[in-house]
Parts: C-alpha cells; structure tokens; sequence
C-alpha cells in the first residue's frame, strides 16, 4: 500500500494501529474526529468512546489498519484539534486490549447434547440471558477468539451476533498523565 | 491538579465577585465583540439571528454594520479585512441558507490561515433537528472548514466561547471559527461577565522554542554554501518582516517568497529572489533542485509550490520553521524542525547565525532572471503583434503609478499570477488574494474589506471577467459607503487559467470557458460607479492615472488579448527544474 500523501514514498506495510485520543467532552467532537480519518478515506477498524480516569476528559480509541507514516499524520491532526487534548497510537504489544461479543442463540441447541456447553466451557465464554426460545452468550476476547466462536455456533444456528470496538489500556504508565503533568509544571513556572 | 480543574471546567476562576449585568444573550454577543475590540461586523441578516440585529440598533455609534448583497461577499470582505489589519474579521448571518452561503469563504480562510469569527443564527433549541425553517446543520457543515465550532443553545454559554473563538481564531496558526446561536439563547437573559483569552488545557498555540533545534538549525545554515530561503505566509501573519529582514541580510541567504509570503519585504530586496511556485520565477524554481540547505519559515509545502515531491529539493537539507505541528513533515521532511512562531524562531536564531553572502550563488539566481526576462517578462510587458494588451502590461504600469504602494487584492485566475509576478511591492503586508483554496468571486468582496481596514492606502482589486461575475452584486457594497476600491478588471473574454491548460494539455479543447460578457461599465454605471473601458495599449496609462485620480470606486475595464498564456509554468506533475518558459 502506498502512503496517501505522497506517491513517491517508499512502499510501507500496513499494520493494526491503536490510536487513543484524550478530548473534552463536547458535542459535535465525534465528527471532528471522525473526518480526520473520512477526509482520507481509510477505513475505521473500530471506535469506540468512553470517559477517562480523569474527570471530564473522553477517551476516543480507534483502530486503523495503515502505515506508520500515514497514522503519525493522522496524530498530527488529531492533536491539532482544539478540543483534543493529546492522541497517541499504538501497536497491539504495546496495549492490552479486549473486545466484548455477544451471540443470541436459539435454546433448544443447548437441549440435544452437550456440544455447546462444551464450547462455552473452552471458550471461556458465559451464558447471560435466558429465554424459553433463546439464549444469549457472553465472550470477550481479542477479535480472532469472538470470531472462533461465532465459527463454531453459525453451524448450530445462530439468530445475532454483535461485538464492540476494541478497549485498550496502554502498557506504559498513561501517557496522558504525565503530558498533563507537563502542563501543570509550566503553567507553575 | 486542582486549581486547573477549575479553570479546565470552562468558567473563569474568579476570586472576587464581580459586577455582572443582566443582558439578553442577543446584547451579550454584541458586548462579546466590543470587549475584543471589534468595530465593524460583516453581515447579513435573517429570521434567526433578529434578535441580534434588534441589539445591534442599539449599539450602531460602537458597531458598524457593513452589509453586503450575498453572504459570500460578507465573508470575503471579512476576510480581507483580517488579512490586512491582522486582527479577526466578524461575519454574521442567519441559519440555513445564511449559513451555508459562508461555507467557500471559511473553506478559504482555513486553507489561508485567516481569522475570522462567524455569527450563525439558528433556530430555537427545542426545534434542532425537527427540519425547521431554515434549519441546515451548521455545525456539521462547517465542521470540516473551520478551525473550531460550536453550537451555543443556553445564553450562559455566550461569553466563555466567544472569548475561546477569539483565541482560537487569532492564536497559533490562525483560522476561522463559526458560533452558532440558537434563537432561544439569544432571547433569553443572563448575568453577562467577560473575560477575554480564557484557558483552555487542550489548546496550546504557542509552542516554546527549542533552543537544541535553533542551535541544530543555525549550525546547517552556517556551513551551508547554497542556502535558500522560501519565505510564507508565517513571516507577516507573526509581524515577524523586520527580524526577517535582519536575519536574510546578516546571513546573506537568497530568499523567495510563497504566493502568500509576496510583500514579506519589498521586492527589490537586494536578496529577494522572486515567487515560488507553477508560475512563479525562474530562478526561484529551479535553484530549489541546487540549494544545499532550504529554509522554509512559515509556509507548508503545498503542492503548488513543491511541483512533483519525488523530484523535489531532494539534495537539501530541510529547516522547516513552522507554528503547525502537523504540517512538518506532512510533504517534506524536516532535517530540523523548529515548531515555533517564525518572529520568536527569527529572533532566536538571528544572533547564532555568521555574518556571510553568496555572492556566487546569488549570481546564479541573477542570471536566471535574465534568462526569465528574455523569454518571458520582455514579451508579457509589452503588446501582442496585432496590438492588444497583455496583462502584465496594466499590472506593471499600476505597480509603476501607485509606487508600488498600493495593496493589491486578486481574484482567481490569470490575472491574479499576473499581479503577483509583476507588481513590484515597496512596503509589506500588502498582498491579498486566495491561495489554498483558489477562491473565484474573493477579489472584489476582499478589496472592499480590505480598504475597511486601511482606508488611507490605495486598493487595487484585479479580477478577470469571470471571477468578476462571481461576486458582481458587491459593485453595490462599495458604491453604498463609497469605499473606493480601484477594480482592475482583465477581461479576455474567457476564463483564461481554464483554457491555458485546454490549451496546453487538452488539445485545445476549450470547453467550456467562453464568456458572453455584459457592458461591465454600464453594470458599474447602474451601482453608480464610474468606469472606462480600454483595449488599446496606448490607452493604459491617462486611464490608470483618471481612476487612481479619482475620488471612490472605479472601474477600468481592460480588453486584453484573448489567449495570453502565464509562463513560466511548472506543469501538474513536473518537477520544480522542469519548468517551462514558453510553449
């Protein structure tokens, strides 16, 4: 794949990027974000939004499949944005991260043998939600061990399946911490 | 951690009360502007925003109300006074239509790092989203062209973002910003306090300069033996011209500006080197393929500039000076970086750098320039074989009557590279065009705005005919406060930039780009502006001296010859050296 900006760079490998990015909690932020990826036209992997450690501060993490100077880039402008107050990214050593999925599964699958059941207890998956004509399943995981089980329960029957973006913490001690550090020092100069 | 928390949370920390009043937010949005300094709104209203302008009656001995015929020209003439006076130019109108009629100017102020803060109404907050009247989403339209926006449905929220636009807009690298009221927060009141450049914790304009990266940069530019200078528009946007000028003079180094870097110095500084770019100079082109250390300060690497980047500079070492993190490196990397305000990098570095010239290298810039005139500028300056006018004919003898004093403001096109390649400037800061975006229908709202901001200075607006119909209705803007703006209209009957490159890459398939033009002069005439039509190079010169003699806006319409070519040209694609000098 070759960088978007520039034709003539080198020919750089596409890898799974995990950008975090720290905002205020504003209206309208969502798509502000989102644009500095669509005006570009790469494909978001996942998204997904929360509040942070630190009070008022939201916490954007998106995962883009690209090169590395095409996700600095992006950083770049992710950062630039006023209400953004710092974007890092990631490769998967360096997050722990985890996806949530669910399986709504029709109940009588469950009544002939004990081959589901099996497949929960290997899958460490749990059972959540029970109904006369359903039952819905819980598993997290990284995307590859949502998508084995989904693969092992399509052929049994399967009414829904749905999964989160991904949630990641960063190995290192949050850099967003020390970056506020930073400013409180220097407003105290 | 705590004591910015505070701060961090949006309201001023105070630590005495304070005298606040009770105001509608209609009146607090008119105080918001006055406590920043502001004295003339480019508007136009509507439904939406009324209970402003009902405000605004009141406050018409503080607040001078400019309106134009369209919102575009209300944005273009704000635009053109921020670039001028350097201060944020005020826009307003109503939602809807209103609203999406200031899209191309914010577009062109953010390519164009102009400040501007835009006043949107909007319909009341209990009807967002309902399709109302003249409800358009305006924060998601403009999300993508401005710097900052935001949606203010409580009155409360008026004085805190407004003092945030106003930073933001004007701090930094500077930008548009679009404030869009609901009705409701305007009608309703509060207990209005102000307090001007709020802080914001995700928001840090001005970064600290590093002095490794200063020290880093004057060591390439000290041993450089080939250095050049590409000077941006970052250079006057941080009032930084003087410093420039002492630290291109100490070290000797041969300096060519951008398109939005022309008046950074006059251009018969012994060391200007001429404009950079697909129709820029010669020399200035091309010595970008032969310099050892290129120092771009305050500029971005635009593809116009750059030509095809897998053949550009790749020999020099790069110094990027540059506020915007995210553009070092964007197009060009950086051999050093030096994230700064370019006044405060300048001054840092002027005294690290040696005291030297380059006599022999800026010779070569020299020569070029010869070669330049003998291909190109002897040719453009004087008429065609059957007699008719060249552009550049009527662009110099303005430059020559005006002393070069004068601001100039272009349109889009032909005419506009004309101007910029042969209008000698004697002071700075006094160009004004759209650049980034290429924004037809900019020069006649801009040059309004522009003599706004500086009515003790000529204003030439040069436009060509197409571009002139563009913004057209505005002849009207200047003719009610008789603003007098010299409009320099080049008319080839075509629109000329399109058909150079029919012509020169499309087999002269002109599609599309000729004009049945009306009787401009008799247009002028109906707004009750003077004006004269020439096509006849004798005529040129009693003509410009009749309208710059004249008292108010003027038009000269100009017949030039019809298929004129801008030279010299780097075509789409080439590389900076393969710039071509004629056909």
């Amino acid at each position: 794949m070759k960088s978007f900006w520039n034709l003539n760079a080198p020919i750089m490998i596409a890898q799974n990027y995990t950008i975090t990015v720290f905002t205020e909690n504003q209206t309208g932020l969502l798509m502000r974000v989102v644009s500095i990826f669509t005006r570009r036209h790469i494909n978001v992997e996942s998204l997904t939004t929360s509040k942070s450690s630190i009070p008022g501060i939201h916490r954007f993490t998106i995962v883009v499949d690209v090169d590395e100077e095409v996700v600095k880039k992006l950083v770049a402008q992710l950062d630039k944005q006023v209400d953004v107050l710092k974007a890092f990214y990631y490769l998967p050593d360096e997050i722990v991260y985890q996806e949530l999925a669910l399986y709504k599964v029709p109940t009588h699958i469950f009544s002939n043998s004990n081959q589901v059941e099996k497949m929960i207890r290997s899958h460490n998956a749990r059972i959540l939600h029970i109904e006369p004509d359903y039952i819905v399943i819980e598993k997290t995981g990284h995307e590859g061990e949502t998508e084995a089980l989904l693969h092992e329960l399509e052929p049994l029957g399967i009414y829904e399946f749905v999964r989160t973006g991904r949630v990641a913490i960063v190995k290192p001690m949050e850099r967003l911490n020390r970056y506020l550090q930073s400013l409180e020092e220097s407003m105290a100069e | 951690m705590k004591r910015h928390q505070q701060a961090w949370a949006g309201a001023p920390s105070l630590e005495k009360p304070v005298f606040k009043e009770r105001l509608s937010g209609a009146e607090a949005i008119l105080r918001c502007l006055l406590a920043e300094g502001i004295d003339t709104i480019f508007g136009y209203p509507g439904g939406a925003i009324m209970p402003v302008y009902d405000a605004l009656w009141h406050y018409q001995d503080q607040l001078t109300h400019v309106l134009p015929r369209h919102e575009q020209g209300a944005i273009h003439a704000a635009e053109g006074y921020a670039r001028v006076s350097r201060r944020t130019g005020v826009c307003m109108a109503t939602s809807g239509p209103g609203a999406t009629n200031l899209l191309t100017g914010l577009g062109d102020a953010l390519l164009d790092s102009t400040p501007l803060v835009c006043i949107t109404g909007q319909v009341s907050s209990l009807l967002l989203g309902s399709d109302a009247f003249q409800e358009v989403d305006v924060i998601n339209c403009t999300l993508p062209v401005t710097k900052w926006n935001f949606q203010i449905t409580k009155a409360e929220e008026i004085p805190f973002v407004f003092a945030k636009a106003f930073y933001v807009a004007n701090s930094g690298r500077p930008g548009p910003v679009v404030i869009d009221v609901t009705k409701d927060a305007q009608l309703a009141e509060f207990d209005f306090f102000y307090q001007r450049q709020p802080y914001i914790r995700s928001y840090h304009p001005l970064p600290k300069v590093d002095p490794d990266a200063i020290s880093e940069a004057a060591k390439l530019i000290n041993g450089a033996e080939r250095p050049m200078i590409l000077a941006g528009h970052g250079i006057q946007i941080s009032g930084g011209q003087e410093v420039f000028k002492a630290f291109v003079e100490k070290a000797g180094i041969p300096w060519a500006s951008t398109l939005h870097g022309l008046s950074t110095l006059p251009t018969d500084h012994p060391l200007y080197v001429g404009m950079l770019g697909m129709h820029g100079n010669y020399g200035a082109n091309i010595k970008q393929n032969e310099c050892d250390v290129l120092i771009a300060i305050g500029m971005r690497f635009d593809d116009r500039v750059t030509g095809r980047l897998s053949g550009y500079a790749k020999q020099a070492k790069v110094i990027h000076i540059e506020i915007d993190p995210s553009e070092i490196n964007k197009n060009v990397p950086a051999e050093v970086a030096v994230l700064a305000d370019c006044r405060m990098a300048l001054e840092q570095l002027l005294p690290l750098v040696h005291e030297r010239s380059h006599p022999h290298w800026l010779a070569g810039f020299r020569h070029c320039d010869q070669i330049e005139y003998d291909k190109v500028i002897a040719k453009a300056m004087s008429p065609t074989p059957d007699g008719q006018i060249r552009m550049g004919m009527v662009v110099r003898e303005l430059s020559d009557q005006t002393q070069g004093k004068a601001i100039v403001a272009t349109d889009v096109g032909q005419h506009q590279m004309m101007a910029a390649r042969y209008y000698a400037f004697k002071g700075t800061n006094q160009w004004v065009s759209s650049g980034g975006a290429g924004t037809m229908g900019y020069g006649l709202p801009a040059a309004f705005g522009a003599k706004w901001a500086k009515p003790e200075s000529t204003v030439l607006a040069f436009i060509g005919d197409g571009g002139f119909q563009m913004t057209i209705q505005e002849l009207g803007l200047c003719a009610q406060w008789n603003v007098a703006v010299k409009i320099v209209l080049l008319d080839n009957n075509h629109l000329g930039m399109v058909r150079q490159w029919q012509e020169l890459f499309f087999d002269r398939r002109y599609s599309a780009v000729e004009l049945q033009n009306p009787d401009f002069v008799t247009i002028a005439a109906g707004f009750g502006i003077p004006g004269k039509t020439i096509s006849g190079p004798g005529e040129i010169s009693d003509s410009v001296a009749a309208m710059l003699a004249h008292d108010g806006p003027y038009l000269l319409h100009v017949r030039v010859a019809t298929e004129e070519n801008v030279f010299p040209m780097v075509p789409a694609g080439a590389a900076v050296d393969e710039i071509i000098l004629e056909p």
